[in-house]
């Protein structure tokens, strides 16, 4: 190894390091995410082509700026900022560490007079008192000190939450953890949707991003599915499936119902409910009664299918709206004469049953109900990392509070005798937001000054 | 009573807080700051009471939601939640002189939601109708009011910095600057709220990742919302790493700061008004 390449890692290091490039790497990926707020993501070609123009697409191509959250250099930005953060965390843990474990005891001259939080005062009573004083002033005020004797002078080290150091840590921890089960989910999990017609069953999903159906090993089945719409409207309330389970020709769930926002999981795979239609035609139960008289009949049937009526007559439902402008639900049918003439088309509506004999036809039709076969849409998602994610998303929320509301704070103070005074010089840190340390420290100094010497005159006023 | 009479009133109340914590910072009077925090406390009780009330209002119309979920909602509890955080900082840190650069924040919102926006209570679409609205609107807006808080602070700080530099040296600041804060508490008090909002916007940010994830399958999807909370949250974290280490203290931060609210703004408002997505409902 030559010194050379040495150094040249060692720059490397550095570099990766440097707290300025996390602020830059914070501020690089807060202005290039922009970018996919405004260039909507993921669309056709065509669309882009449309709204930007032909050359303007191939240079978002070429930056992948369609799909900008997953291209090459945005990833970069990504794992440059993860190793920024890990190679910081392990430049600075191990002397963090030692700190919490092995605190200064005892501050040096430099340290008294170089530290922007500091205070000297001559005290008029032996050291040995001033020493209790001062013992009980930290305890009471600020923490329980420890007391170490070296070269006839008193050291008093006293700190407030020394484990908040690695509040921070756990933060940029988390942020690694949250992006491994990112990883993970990327990896061996999928986003899938299927629509199942009510009453048959399916066991295989299609993945969002086109690709070949994924298999689930199991089948799920929709025996009903509904919709509930606000009084007097269109818009839906809420809308249901029920769901059954068969895995290997056992029913392991039974009639489970899934709303949006309430969905069901089984084996790791989760189903969601998030659209639904109309799955083939409607069948329509029909009361038919013979303008001559006679017993009226009951009949179901399937729009488009030719019926068969008493004398050699014939009927066809060509049309079911469930809602025929503010009438409610209504079918379109005719009527063919035995001779297999077309009649006209004509309306019969479900809230108005004895509307149709009006028509004068040789038939009065009234409709009693219908059904309409429907599909569930579901959203199927399968993401092992999302436990992961959860367990990072909590250290972050954790790591972050103790790393802002908690700091680590020492207070150190020496008592010397001096012509049978006693020089009492302090200083105190905060391993963060030192602002307010600083006004902390103001009136601690000023606290202590009272205590021990209310008229003493200090030899370093201020502290500053 | 109705919830729009209390709306009414709430908006007066912040008006008359707003003007007269001015005066006071023009007239020095201890008694007209004092009533000014009484007419801002007011003012905060009649916002708590008008969102109760148009809870139950919904309620008895048959929908029963928690009033956060259109533009209007959210723009009223906005103004609740910048009082809420003013009210604890100044419970604590007692610079009076603060309100006069915060409750503009919150009057301008209650003007805008009682002028320009729909007051209408609608039902809610089933994507709505989960727990995880509440929270995750809660937890989302008193970041947010946080950074409003800082970005008033902030503003203080650069007037005051401003206008003592022009002083000449060792003079004390006179005018309107009398009954501002010290330069030194006002960048304390950028900070802190930034340190309260910050981990809020993260909740915030959580909270509608596991919603989403609940709802649809995917805690995060590069919706723009999302991604604009996600620029939001780099752009604070930005300013505290920039302050932890690199001692930016003072304009700089103040500066960040106002910035990092403007960006809060546009992930709040600008996303529904401007781009499309997800949350475009919610405007």
């Amino acid at each position: 190894m030559s010194a050379k390449k040495e150094t040249f890692f060692q720059s490397l290091w550095n570099f990766f390091c440097s707290l300025k490039l996390t602020i830059i790497t914070l501020i690089l990926l807060a202005v290039t995410s922009i970018i996919g707020t405004v260039i909507q993501q993921n669309r056709p070609a065509a669309e882009y082509i449309q709204q930007y123009g032909e050359s303007t697409y191939r240079f978002f191509l070429s930056f992948q700026l369609t799909d900008m959250y997953h291209s090459w250099w945005f990833l970069a930005l990504l794992v440059l900022f993860c190793i920024n953060l890990t190679a910081c965390s392990i430049k600075r843990f191990p002397h963090v560490w030692k700190s919490v474990r092995q605190p200064l005891l005892v501050a040096d001259e430099t340290q008294f007079r170089l530290s922007a939080n500091a205070d000297e005062l001559l005290v008029d009573a032996p050291p040995a008192r001033v020493r209790d004083q001062v013992a009980d002033f930290l305890g009471g005020r600020f923490a329980a000190p420890t007391l170490t004797e070296r070269e006839g002078r008193l050291h008093f080290y006293a700190q407030k939450a020394p484990w908040a150091r690695l509040g921070v840590y756990v933060t940029h921890l988390s942020i690694l953890v949250i992006f491994i089960g990112a990883i993970i989910g990327n990896l061996w999990g999928f986003k899938a949707y299927v629509n199942i017609a009510e009453g048959t069953e399916e066991s295989r999903v299609w993945p969002q991003n086109g690709g070949a159906p994924i298999e689930l090993g199991f089948a799920v089945r929709c025996d009903d599915f509904e919709v509930t719409y606000y009084d007097g409207s269109n818009r839906p309330k809420e809308f249901m499936s029920i769901l059954d389970i068969v895995d290997q020709g056992q029913e392991v769930v039974s009639d489970r119902k899934i709303i949006v926002n309430d969905p069901i999981t089984y084996k790791g795979i989760t189903f969601y409910q998030s659209s639904y239609g109309p799955a083939g035609d409607p069948t329509v139960q029909m009361r038919v009664k013979p303008s001559s008289g006679g017993e009226p009949l009951e009949i179901s049937a399937r729009q488009g299918e030719q019926v068969a009526l008493p004398g050699g007559y014939s009927f066809a439902v060509t049309g079911f709206t469930p809602s025929y402008n503010q009438f409610g639900p209504a079918v379109q049918m005719h009527l063919n004469t035995p001779e297999g003439k077309h009649g006209n088309p004509f309306i019969v509506l479900q809230n108005f049953p004895d509307f149709d004999a009006r028509r004068g036809g040789e038939f009065a039709f009234a409709l009693l109900g219908f059904s309409q076969p429907q599909f569930t849409g579901l959203q199927v998602k399968k993401d092992p990392g999302v436990w992961v994610v959860w367990l990072g998303c909590t250290l972050l929320v954790l790591g972050s509070l103790v790393a802002f509301f908690l700091s680590h704070r020492r207070i150190w103070v020496s008592i010397e005798e001096q012509g049978g005074r006693s020089r009492v010089r302090l200083c105190g840190s905060a391993h963060r937001n030192q602002p307010a340390f600083e006004l902390y420290f103001d009136q601690f100094k000023k606290d202590l000054r009272q205590q021990l010497a209310p008229s003493a005159e200090g030899g370093r006023d201020g502290g500053k | 009573m109705t919830s729009s009479m209390l709306f009414n009133a709430t908006t007066i109340a912040y008006f008359a807080s707003m003007v007269l914590f001015v005066v006071f910072i023009a007239g020095r009077s201890k008694a007209v700051a004092l009533i000014a925090t009484l007419a801002a406390w007011a003012g905060f009780a009649a916002n708590t009471g008008a969102i109760a009330l148009r809870w139950i209002e919904s309620k008895n119309m048959g929908y029963g939601h928690a009033p956060l979920s259109n533009l209007y909602e959210s723009v009223v509890f906005f103004a609740w939640s910048i009082l809420l955080i003013y009210l604890l900082f100044d419970l604590k840190y007692k610079q009076r002189s603060v309100g006069a650069f915060v409750l503009p924040f919150a009057f301008l919102g209650m003007t805008w939601a009682q002028l320009r926006l729909n007051d209408a209570i609608e039902p809610l679409v089933p994507a709505l109708q989960s727990n995880w609205l509440t929270y995750h609107v809660i937890t989302c807006f008193i970041g947010y009011a946080a950074f409003a808080m800082a970005c008033g602070v902030s503003i203080m700080y650069l007037v005051k910095v401003g206008k003592e530099e022009k002083l000449p040296e060792n003079s004390p600041a006179g005018g309107i600057l009398g009954m501002f804060p010290s330069a030194k508490i006002l960048d304390d008090l950028n900070y802190k709220a930034i340190m309260v909002g910050f981990p809020m916007l993260t909740l915030g940010i959580i909270t509608g990742a596991a919603w989403a994830n609940y709802a649809w399958g995917t805690y995060w999807s590069w919706d723009p919302k999302e991604t604009w909370s996600l620029i939001v949250w780099f752009i604070y974290a930005a300013f505290l790493h920039a302050r932890f280490t690199r001692g930016w203290v003072g304009r700089k931060a103040a500066y960040l700061s106002i910035f990092g609210f403007a960006a809060t703004l546009f992930c709040y408002l600008g996303v529904n008004l401007v781009l499309s997505g997800l949350h475009s409902y919610g405007g």
